[in-house]
């Protein structure tokens, strides 16, 4: 193996045990006489190194480049929208105030937009010592260009050791484009947010490869680490309306912000709840039959007070629209309650929902791999149960 | 727009997933299933350019960063019809996060000439991430729109589009050169034909290094890397199920038990 690889197996360390080789997600590892042989594919996972019992497989680390004393406060965008702000916001607060609180740094929040002056008293409610406002007509909608403008000039400026920001769409076109101004790390879509005490880094967790393998992710020698943050994953902060914080007012310099693409029209979506935000997805697949049993599956919806969800294979059929798609190529959802009915559960389809905190499944296999992840299988014709159900909750809630 | 257009797609080759077992002992992909695939989100993206190809006139480029092997990759996209097919490898470009990608990226879209439009799939099936595209946007000073669900038209060095966002769908105009990432709703994409493939065997694959990069190599793979994986592991199963067989009206009534132990009703 090449000196100048970043991965080394050292010969002399190695007892040729073979047990990195089944330990490659990627099957890079080739055994030689016992001796791993890693492919040119290697991704530099970890998992090998995890694997090695005798420490035998090394990956250089990177040189530091940074002042890294510099850098203090956790920051965190509270995204606006449409007169609110997006309740992730809180969410980050609150693993924010820990964060600060662990480290002993100031805790901050940016806010842009129009009119959103008034959101800055919350969020001190929720616990952000310095709160940065850029309230300026020009800046009402969001668009890449000029918050991605606003978010470096402020990083640059306040220099938070962390970043966060939720992982919505928006969070997710505007976070990348900001970490590149920034040229530092940005570790996407995370499940979990610690402080390491002896290196006070922030210790980021997420899914990969649709949630079958988790990793954990640091930015040693850049700054600010920055972190997207799913949303729906940590408690939201608790609203202390007696704390005191700074609120400063930003000037948004608009002659210098650029401002490239041209928002024309916006088209709220149709559903009252999205089925990123529903705390109950009520989810169809193809043991539906046809198109026609969505009407069933919107109907145990409405009873429940649920958004509609569904499987892959029928928004490939044309069945139900894009934007109903649970799973890896589609939305990820965290809800209380995931009902799964009709659906096989693909690892794909695992990846959307697998984090629900009750998932219950109707399918009439008793081997669908759906039953291997919920709370609560049923194995029957959902066509006999739903209808049922729906009735009982119905009564029920006339009861009530 | 009598040139038409210059279209570069950026691919990735990924482990093929959709068949993929997990093994239940060591909670890890089965090896022995997994195959390299085209990333299934950037067929869409190929698709995409093809069509405004076919609308507008002008040649779809097609890029990917990886090991030699990747190489399957760009002959899958010239079997569907696209023109000229770039892959950056490089042993230096091993190991890179979203930040070295799409700075390496960046300097190999220099190399292929001047471009109207960067299209690039919502996000990978094994990164998972969907962040080199706007942070390749930026290495290349150009705007970027994630999530496009539809190009209305492209027209006086504009292209109009919608995009999807959590609360909605936005009508976009941007100008060229822009870089889109697109989501799986903005078309079907083609097969490849017998035809096509026969001719991708063939096809001229031209192959960039660091050295025809420029670029200092503290910036490419690792070494440019600004986050580190430190380590991997499986989940914990969620919850471990109860399995419940019967009449439709034992299924109901412990269904309805479920319900009410959770409070939804």
């Amino acid at each position: 193996m090449d000196e100048d690889r970043p991965i080394q197996v050292s010969k002399e360390a190695c007892i040729r045990c073979g047990l990195c080789a089944p330990a490659c997600p990627f099957a890079c590892i080739t055994l030689v006489d016992g001796f791993p042989v890693i492919s040119e594919d290697c991704s530099l996972c970890h998992a090998c190194v995890e694997a090695c019992p005798e420490g035998a497989i090394a990956i250089r680390e990177a040189l530091g480049e940074v002042d890294l004393s510099e850098y203090r406060g956790v920051l965190v965008f509270a995204e606006h929208r449409e007169g609110r702000v997006h309740p992730v916001a809180y969410e980050l607060l609150g693993k924010g105030r820990e964060l600060a609180d662990e480290l002993k740094e100031p805790l901050y929040a940016v806010i842009v937009g129009s009119g959103v002056g008034r959101w800055a008293e919350e969020l001190v409610a929720r616990g952000a010592d310095r709160v940065f406002v850029y309230d300026n007509p020009a800046v009402a909608t969001f668009r890449d260009d000029p918050y991605a403008a606003l978010l470096e000039d402020l990083a640059r400026e306040v220099k938070p050791s962390i970043f966060l920001i939720g992982a919505t769409a928006i969070g997710r076109s505007l976070g990348p484009r900001v970490a590149a101004r920034l040229e530092t790390g940005l570790t996407a879509d995370c499940t979990g947010l610690e402080v390491d005490p002896e290196t006070r880094l922030l210790v980021q967790t997420r899914p990969a490869f649709g949630g079958n393998i988790m990793a954990t992710i640091i930015c040693p020698d850049r700054r600010p680490q920055m972190s997207t943050v799913r949303y729906k994953v940590m408690p939201e902060a608790e609203r202390d309306p007696t704390r005191r914080g700074e609120i400063v007012e930003r000037p948004a310099d608009l002659e210098r912000l650029p401002d490239r693409v041209k928002v024309l029209d916006f088209q709220p979506a149709e559903d009252e709840v999205s089925i990123v935000d529903a705390d109950i997805v009520v989810s169809g697949g193809k043991g539906l039959g046809d198109p026609d049993g969505f009407k069933l599956i919107a109907e145990l919806a409405r009873a429940l007070g649920g958004a509609v969800g569904a499987s892959r294979p029928t928004v490939d059929e044309g069945w139900i629209e894009y934007r109903h798609q649970v799973g890896l190529s589609g939305r990820t959802v965290r809800p209380k309650l995931y009902m799964a009915c009709g659906i096989s559960g693909s690892v794909q389809h695992q990846a959307g929902m697998r984090t629900s905190d009750v998932i219950i499944a109707i399918n009439s296999d008793r081997e669908a791999p759906i039953f291997g992840i919920a709370s609560l299988g049923a194995v029957g014709d959902l066509y006999e149960v739903i209808p049922r159900l729906i009735e009982k909750i119905k009564e029920r809630r006339k009861v009530g | 727009m009598s040139k038409g257009l210059s279209i570069i797609v950026c691919i990735k080759q990924v482990p093929e997933t959709t068949e993929v077992e997990i093994d239940p002992e060591t909670g890890r992909l089965r090896r022995e299933e997994v195959a390299a695939v085209v990333n299934p989100l950037d067929e869409y993206a190929i698709e995409e350019g093809l069509r405004l190809k076919e609308r507008h006139g002008g040649v779809v480029k097609v890029l990917t960063m990886g090991p030699p092997m990747a190489e399957a990759a760009l002959r899958d996209a010239a079997a569907l019809g696209c023109d000229e097919l770039w892959l950056a490898t490089d042993r230096v470009f091993a190991g890179a996060d979203t930040l070295a990608t799409s700075y390496t990226l960046a300097l190999c879209i220099g190399e292929m000439g001047p471009y109207d439009l960067v299209i690039c799939g919502m996000k990978t099936t094994d990164g998972d991430t969907g962040q080199v595209g706007p942070e390749l946007a930026e290495h290349l000073g150009i705007p970027h729109i994630c999530y496009v669900n539809k190009v209305l038209d492209v027209s006086d060095g504009a292209i109009r589009l919608t995009r999807m966002l959590d609360d909605g769908v936005e009508t976009l105009l941007a100008p060229l050169p822009v870089l889109i990432t697109v989501t799986k709703e903005i078309n079907q994409p083609r097969l490849a034909t017998l035809r096509g493939r026969l001719s991708a065997r063939k096809a001229d694959i031209r192959q960039l290094t660091s050295d025809d990069l420029g670029g200092s190599p503290g910036e490419f793979g690792l070494d440019g890397s600004a986050t580190r994986v430190i380590k991997v592991f499986t989940p914990a199963p969620p919850g471990g199920g109860e399995v419940v067989e019967g009449s439709s009206d034992e299924l109901v009534e412990r269904i309805l038990e479920k319900l009410i132990e959770c409070k939804v009703i």
